[in-house]
């Protein structure tokens, strides 16, 4: 299998400069906050996502976390991509995450969608390491939960 | 370039016990694959170890050839694989030095030997004739250690809450030595049995243990060695080391999966009250209750894992025939010469000790920030086969103050070129992440 096929320039750049790392409190004392902590037993990575949400929009998404590559820059892309974001949109971005990761590198992955996160499409076919992509995405879905939104139907994983 | 001559008197060089590393390389298969268009690099035997032909063949042979169930059928076939199920159990028996081939119990692992113990101290706790050397409750403390795998934390944690004992542990030293300062202290009148690893499974640490059994024999306790990462590098006397029981498991020793080994001393496992029960275990049953039989076959309900047993015996008669202490002093030449190497690679760490004494052929490290997950995965593109994780040893990463470790393990069949290998891959690793 090819390496570079993992490591993706892309992701090597949001592990080596993670964007909007850090839990924050809300900017707006009235906005709704949900937080989730995940780990993945078998390796010991874990991350904690927080939400800030009017119930419509995600005003803030703050994560923070340790572990490998995969599961950093990942969490780095989520906050790129659903920061700011309507709920129904977000719903649509991380369904459409989820299933490129659960496609076992059959899914093509649709760049308007995704952004960033086209760039795990290559992860997808290394089945040890799907659970590492997915470590952040999982917890924002409980966070944003939490918060009293839903962003996904049935996310299988 | 000067040479030194060993004084005269003292062993010399030719003296240790060698073997053909590339003929015994030839005996297993899959040591023939590539892996990532890499020929294959495996450095993970402390996780399982790969089989040789010979017992690779002694299972198919027994499945195709003395097929039938043990103890129990007195057809052709029936008598054979009984014969070759407790032939099995004496060549274990004596690989391990047991005084009595009864003192041997067949389980699936490791993990269920250790659980065996811990269930049958419940077992005696629950029961008014249970014998006391078995009978726990509260103010009555188990000791492990803090280097121990969870197969020997958490059987026993859950022993604590079922009977109201204390749990305590053996700290770690910064050198990834077992702290016995505290000894006397934590090992006492209170203390109804001492369940220590034999050799660290992430540290590489093998523990002294005379201190310890000691210790142990003077406040009245029993002990038992951990002893999966040992039985399958070192040779093992359990007369010597006065245990009272040791626990292995036989994919780590040239072995199949589903099968493992307790030893017990004889008159502690007939103290012991059944755990499973089941066929095979009974002297009698009716409806109104049950007794039961000697060990071993007490502690071995229902169908065990016959041609796994039988293939266990083989792999003993293979490291047998290689010899346990050419072995152990192959391994201790690759480790010797493995930490020399990863010494040589910039922000390398190693947990555990640095010298190759008193430790074993497992070196777990890290490098630099990067995380063993891309450690392992960049390796991996090579063909090096590594493992990446806790290694079922969290309280020891806590220790460290890491998440996780990469991790090197020989064997019998490992070279200096795959420790070459290795190095080389950690550059890449670098190349890739810094």
């Amino acid at each position: 299998m090819q390496l570079d096929s993992l490591y993706q320039e892309i992701i090597l750049d949001h592990y080596k400069h993670p964007h909007g790392r850090g839990l924050r409190d809300a900017a707006d004392p009235a906005a709704r906050v949900g937080e989730a902590h995940h780990v993945n037993p078998t390796c010991g990575d874990e991350i904690t996502v927080r939400v800030a949400t009017d119930g419509s929009v995600f005003t803030d998404i703050s994560y923070d976390g340790m572990g490998c590559s995969i599961s950093q820059a990942s969490a780095s892309i989520l906050h790129e991509l659903l920061r700011g974001r309507a709920a129904s949109d977000a719903a649509v971005v991380h369904e459409a995450f989820v299933e490129l990761m659960s496609g076992r590198g059959q899914v093509t992955p649709d760049e308007d969608v995704l952004g960033d996160g086209v760039a795990f499409a290559g992860v997808a076919r290394f089945p040890a390491r799907v659970k590492c992509a997915l470590l952040s995405w999982m917890a924002f879905k409980d966070a944003a939960a939490r918060a009293g939104v839903g962003v996904s139907p049935e996310v299988k994983a | 370039m000067t040479s030194m001559a060993i004084p005269a008197g003292m062993p010399q060089y030719d003296d240790v016990p060698r073997f053909d590393v590339a003929k015994v390389r030839a005996d297993f298969p899959i040591l023939d694959r590539e892996v990532n268009g890499h020929p294959l690099v495996y450095l993970d035997s402390a996780n399982t170890s790969h089989k040789p032909r010979q017992v690779l063949d002694v299972l198919a042979e027994h499945y195709a050839m003395h097929n039938a169930n043990v103890s129990r059928s007195v057809h052709t076939l029936g008598t054979e694989a009984t014969e070759a199920y407790e032939g099995a159990r004496a060549k274990i028996a004596a690989f391990i030095n047991a005084p009595s081939v009864d003192e041997v119990v067949f389980t699936k692992n490791s993990t269920e030997a250790i659980n065996l113990v811990a269930y049958a101290f419940s077992n005696a706790s629950l029961r008014p004739d249970g014998d006391p050397r078995f009978r726990l409750g509260p103010g009555d403390e188990i000791v492990i250690s803090e280097m121990e795998h969870h197969s020997n934390i958490v059987p026993w944690q859950l022993l604590a809450e079922r009977t109201g004992a204390t749990l305590r542990w053996f700290p770690v030293t910064d050198q990834g030595r077992l702290d016995e300062s505290g000894l006397d202290d934590l090992v006492t009148e209170r203390t109804k049995i001492v369940s220590l690893v034999h050799m660290s499974n992430i540290l590489g640490t093998v523990n002294a243990t005379s201190r310890i059994t000691a210790r142990v024999r003077e406040v009245g306790a029993l002990l038992l060695l951990d002893c999966s990462q040992s039985v399958p590098h070192l040779p093992m006397d359990v007369v010597d080391y006065d245990a009272d029981f040791i626990v292995f498991t036989g994919h780590k020793m040239c072995g199949p999966t589903g099968i493992g080994v307790l030893w017990g001393r004889g008159e502690l496992l007939a103290a012991m009250p059944p755990v499973m029960g089941g066929g095979s275990m009974i002297e009698t049953v009716t409806m109104a209750g049950s007794t039961f039989a000697a060990p071993p076959a007490r502690f071995e309900a229902g169908t065990p894992p016959i041609a796994e047993a039988v293939a266990l015996g083989a792999a003993v008669d293979y490291l047998t025939a290689i010899g346990m202490p050419a072995i152990q002093w192959h391994e201790k030449e690759l480790t010797a010469y493995a930490l020399d190497a990863l010494a040589t690679v910039p922000g390398l760490r190693i947990f555990g000790p640095t010298v190759p004494v008193g430790r074993g052929g497992t070196i777990s490290f890290a490098l630099g920030d990067v995380h063993p997950h891309d450690v392992g995965q960049v390796l991996d593109s090579l063909g090096v086969q590594v493992r990446v994780g806790h290694h079922c040893a969290r309280p020891v990463c806590t220790r460290f103050g890491v998440p996780a470790t990469t991790r090197a393990s020989f064997y019998l069949y490992n070279t200096t070129a795959e420790i070459d290998a290795l190095v080389a891959g950690l550059e890449q690793v670098r190349k890739v992440f810094e």
